[in-house]
Order: structure tokens, then sequence, then C-alpha cells
């Protein structure tokens, strides 16, 4: 079978909506267009029953409770509430929040906000895998943390933290835990009470979801947490977050949720499958590629590889037929690669030789072998014209060269 | 972001690209950019020692489309040239050839600064074997 291009194999950054989800959206446009917050005639009483629904379905998702969701425009909005508005909250108990270096900016530039509002904020360092070290959360912790905030799977290299771990020593101390579950909710098994976790962030456009529409988790009980809300008006969402409810994007959301619960079993299954599939043709055709992360703790459907002495940018350049992303960002004075790579400590040479492949509910054997074989034939002949293969195979070590950079850099 | 023609030309038909004996007193080769901000060009011209005329030039380089594009041009522009003429070649230059957009206007740079570390070497080698005394080569007039 002919493969189709170009491939999508950048699942991490946004899916398509499942024709399932779009169908069950389409009436919401134009026959049951009213506003939920309508109380005295049909039109809002079906939005109303229309969005119930739904937050019963993203509920089971993650085995919470349909009043502990409240819906947003997307999981940016979700983190911003979840700890600027714990932080405002809770500011007389403590100003000390503790998150993690490789975090979503919406969660890390949050906290930088915080930081000039008076906060102090630990980041935590990660582990050669990926992984933050519970000691040194432990460690970090102080009688004036209100909260921690650590993602439960990263969107650069897929490496899945440990939450449960984490939601028990935040609640032995007595700390609010929120988590960006962005990538992994709707990917792996995610529940809120298992986890003990009190927020968390999700999006519906990263599983099969429209954008637009994302939910932050908030626990009633056990702790009852409160949040000032970020946005203020007509007191929608439990007074957490005022504005009229996007009904549309909301029932695409529950249908994308209820997709996922009742096919993540069969769809991991597949996925990782693919995934070690497309690792095992790389590692085939190519020596000295690494895998950036933990390969026990990550979500099946990711894969990061660093291609040494090969740029990313001029790999994506020759595999233009494929739609997936580098931690290479060749595009400033600074050149600066990833930071989720860079705190690995893989070294920026192996951040700027990096790709992620995010696959997907629609990703194809052939798809795979077909990145796998262009890939290898790209990498082949960039190594042939890079300085640093040469060097290398000449016997120079790398690390122990003086570069001559000119200070422009 | 989009690359112009004439850089996916240069990339996906680089010119020139391979290695010259470091040790031939006549090679200069220029190793700049480091690994760690994504580009490391190699360049070495060749110079016909009674001429000063650069015969052959050859380039390696890590980096990103345009840093391909930019080294892989000035080893086209370089043969046939003499010394000073190649030490005339300014980054502009490359910018205007390959339509570089301001956020690739360092490749360029780096391209020009790999001419000139590969002519500074040339220059180095042909006045250390000078006072060796040990010069079979005349130097370049040009």
């Amino acid at each position: 079978m002919a493969v189709k291009l170009p491939i999508y194999m950048d699942y991490h950054a946004t899916t398509p909506v499942d024709p399932r989800v779009v169908e069950a959206m389409l009436p919401y446009f134009t026959q049951h267009f009213g506003n939920a917050a309508s109380r005295n005639h049909p039109f809002g009483w079906e939005a109303e029953e229309a969005v119930d629904k739904a937050r019963k379905q993203v509920a089971d998702l993650i085995g919470a409770n349909a009043k502990e969701i409240v819906f947003t425009s997307g999981a940016t909005e979700s983190d911003n509430l979840a700890i600027k508005g714990a932080a405002e909250m809770y500011r007389e108990k403590g100003n000390h929040i503790i998150t993690c270096v490789t975090e979503h900016k919406a969660v890390i530039d949050t906290c930088k906000r915080l930081e000039k509002d008076g906060y102090r904020v630990t980041y935590l360092p990660v582990q050669k895998d990926g992984r933050i070290s519970l000691d040194g959360l432990r460690a970090a912790i102080s009688d004036k943390t209100i909260l921690i905030s650590i993602m439960t799977a990263n969107n650069e290299i897929g490496v899945i933290q440990p939450i449960a771990e984490i939601g028990a020593i935040a609640k032995e101390k007595g700390i609010l835990f929120h988590t960006d579950a962005v990538q992994a909710v709707g990917k792996i098994p995610f529940n809120v009470n298992d986890l003990k976790v009190d927020m968390a962030s999700i999006s519906a456009h990263k599983m099969y979801g429209p954008k637009g529409v994302g939910a932050l988790y908030v626990r009633r009980r056990n702790p009852r947490v409160l949040l000032a809300p970020q946005i203020d008006g007509g007191g929608h969402e439990r007074g957490m977050r005022s504005g009229t409810l996007n009904v549309t994007g909301i029932v695409g959301f529950g249908k994308a949720a209820e997709l996922c619960r009742l096919e993540m079993v069969a769809d991991t299954a597949r996925l990782s499958a693919l995934r070690d599939r497309l690792n095992a043709r790389l590692h085939k055709g190519l020596d000295e590629i690494y895998i950036n992360g933990s390969t026990e703790h990550r979500l099946p459907h990711n894969l990061n590889i660093s291609f040494a002495y090969v740029e990313g940018e001029s790999l994506l350049m020759g595999i233009n037929d494929v739609a997936v992303s580098s931690g290479s960002a060749c595009t400033s004075a600074s050149l600066e690669p990833s930071y989720v790579l860079k705190a690995l400590g893989a070294g920026d040479d192996l951040a700027h030789s990096s790709i992620r492949f995010g696959l997907g509910r629609w990703s194809t054997e052939e798809e795979v072998d077909y990145v796998a074989d262009k890939l290898t034939n790209v990498v082949t002949r960039l190594r042939e014209m890079s300085p640093l293969y040469e060097l290398a195979k000449e016997g120079v070590d790398l690390s122990t060269m003086q570069w001559q950079t000119e200070g422009q850099h | 972001m989009a690359y112009s023609t004439k850089v996916i030309d240069h990339y996906e038909n680089p010119r020139n690209v391979g290695s010259l004996p470091k040790e031939d007193p006549n090679v200069g080769t220029g190793l700049v950019g480091a690994p760690e901000c994504g580009d490391v060009m190699k360049l070495q011209v060749k110079v016909n020692p009674s001429t000063g005329v650069i015969d052959d030039a050859k380039f390696k380089t890590f980096g990103c489309g345009s840093a391909i594009a930019s080294s892989s041009l000035a080893t086209e522009w370089l043969k046939g040239k003499t010394v000073d003429e190649a030490l005339a070649i300014k980054n502009t230059d490359i910018v205007t050839e390959l339509s570089l957009p301001p956020v690739k206007i360092h490749c360029s740079v780096l391209a020009e600064d790999a001419i000139k570390a590969a002519i500074a070497d040339y220059k180095k080698k042909q006045d250390s074997s000078a006072e060796k005394g040990a010069d079979t080569h005349a130097q370049p007039t040009a």
C-alpha cells in the first residue's frame, strides 16, 4: 500500500478531530445553539444538558466527579488558573511553589510571573532519565510551600513522572498538588484518586477533540480546593471561570474523552508496537542514535531520538514530507536548543540533533517504515557532509575540542 | 519557515562536499562554529602556488539548511579567485544570493568566518615554510 504524503507524526502538538467527535458536535452549531446559562427556555436547557453530559464524560475518563470539572479554553488557561488561582487563594498560608525545569511554558512562565509578585519558586532539576528525584522534592518542601506542580508526561520526551509518589508526598505534607496532564490523559490510565492529584489540566485537542477547549480538574473533598478566579464575570463554572460556555467544543471534548476511555487499551497496544517498530528500524539502519529520556516510564506513542553529528533542522528539511518536530531551534542569534533536552544533561550538540516523533490514532505501519527508511537515508547523507562525524571517525573527542565561535553566539 | 529555492538547491545538491588533505602546505583549513551553537563549518581551500589562485575548495557543515547552503555557495565562489579576492567575499553577498531571512544571517557570517579562517591557515603555513627556508613554493602574488 502506498503511503499518503505528507505523513503526520506530530501528535503531541495536536491531533485531528475524530470524525465521531465532529458528528457529535455538529447539531450544537445550528440546532442546539443555546447558551447553557439561559435558565428559562428549552434552548438553554438543551445546551446545559449537553454540557452536563460532557462534564460526566470527561470526569469518567479521569475517575473524577462531574462537579469537579471546570471547563476552560485549553490547558494553558487551566495551568494559569490552577497555579495563579491557588497561589492567590492560599497566600496567607505561604508563598512557596515547587515545579520542575522540564514543565511546559504554560507552567514555567506562570511561575515566573508569580515570582515577580513576590512568590518563591523552586524549579526541581530532572535526572538523566527526565524524572524528578523524590528525595529532591522532599528536600525542597518547606512550611511555606503551598503548591507542587509537576507534569504527568512531558510533551517533548514523553517521560512520565512518578505522579502517585508525588501525590502521596503532597498529601502527607498537606500541600496542594497540580499536574499538567495534557499529554497523558486519554493515552494512559489516569485516575485522580489513585494518583492523589488535587488539580489536573487537560486539553481536548490533544485527544482527538477540538481546539479551544480544555478543563481543569479541581478536587472538591479531601481537600476541597479553592481557587481565586482569574477571569471575572458571570460566575460560571462554580465561580472559578466566568465566560459563556463553549457548548459545541465541550460536547466534542466529552465525546473525545469517552472514545479515549473506551479505546485506550487497544490504542496503547497498537501505538506502542508501532513506536517500537520505528525505533528498531532506525537503530537497524543507523549507529550513534540515542533515545532521550526514560524508555521505561514513557508515553506509548512517543519517541525522541538524537541523531549524533547531524543538526535537527537540516534533518527536518530532508524529510519535508513528514511532520515531526525538532529540539533544535536555529531561528535566532542565540540558537537555543530545547530546554527540556538540555535539562537531561545530554549536551547541547545532542539537543540540536533531536527529533520528536508522536504517533496517534491514524498512524500506520507503512508510515512508520517510510519515515524510518527516509530518515536513515537523510542522516547518512548529512553525516557524510558533517565535519563532526568526520572528526569523530578520526578519533577526536568532540567534547574536549576548542571551538572557534568568534564570540557571536 | 520557507526556504528560498536556492537554499533548497544547495541543500539537496551541495557543491564541493568533502575534504582536502589537511597537511598539504597549499591547503588552508578553517573550522568555525561550535556544536552547542548548532552549527560547525569546515571549509578548505587549495591554492595554486605559482598563480595564487584557489584551485579547489571543499566544505563539510553541521548545521541547518541555510548553513549548508551558505558554505556550499562559498566553495563555489572561492574556486578561481585569488586569495585576496576570496577575502573580499562578504557575508552580505551570501545573504543576497541565497535570500536568507534575518534569523539566518548568522549562517552567512559563519561562512565568511570560515573563508577567513581557511585563508589565514593557508597564509600561516606559507609563512612558516618560508621561515624554515624550505620554501619550494612561490608566494602568492595577488
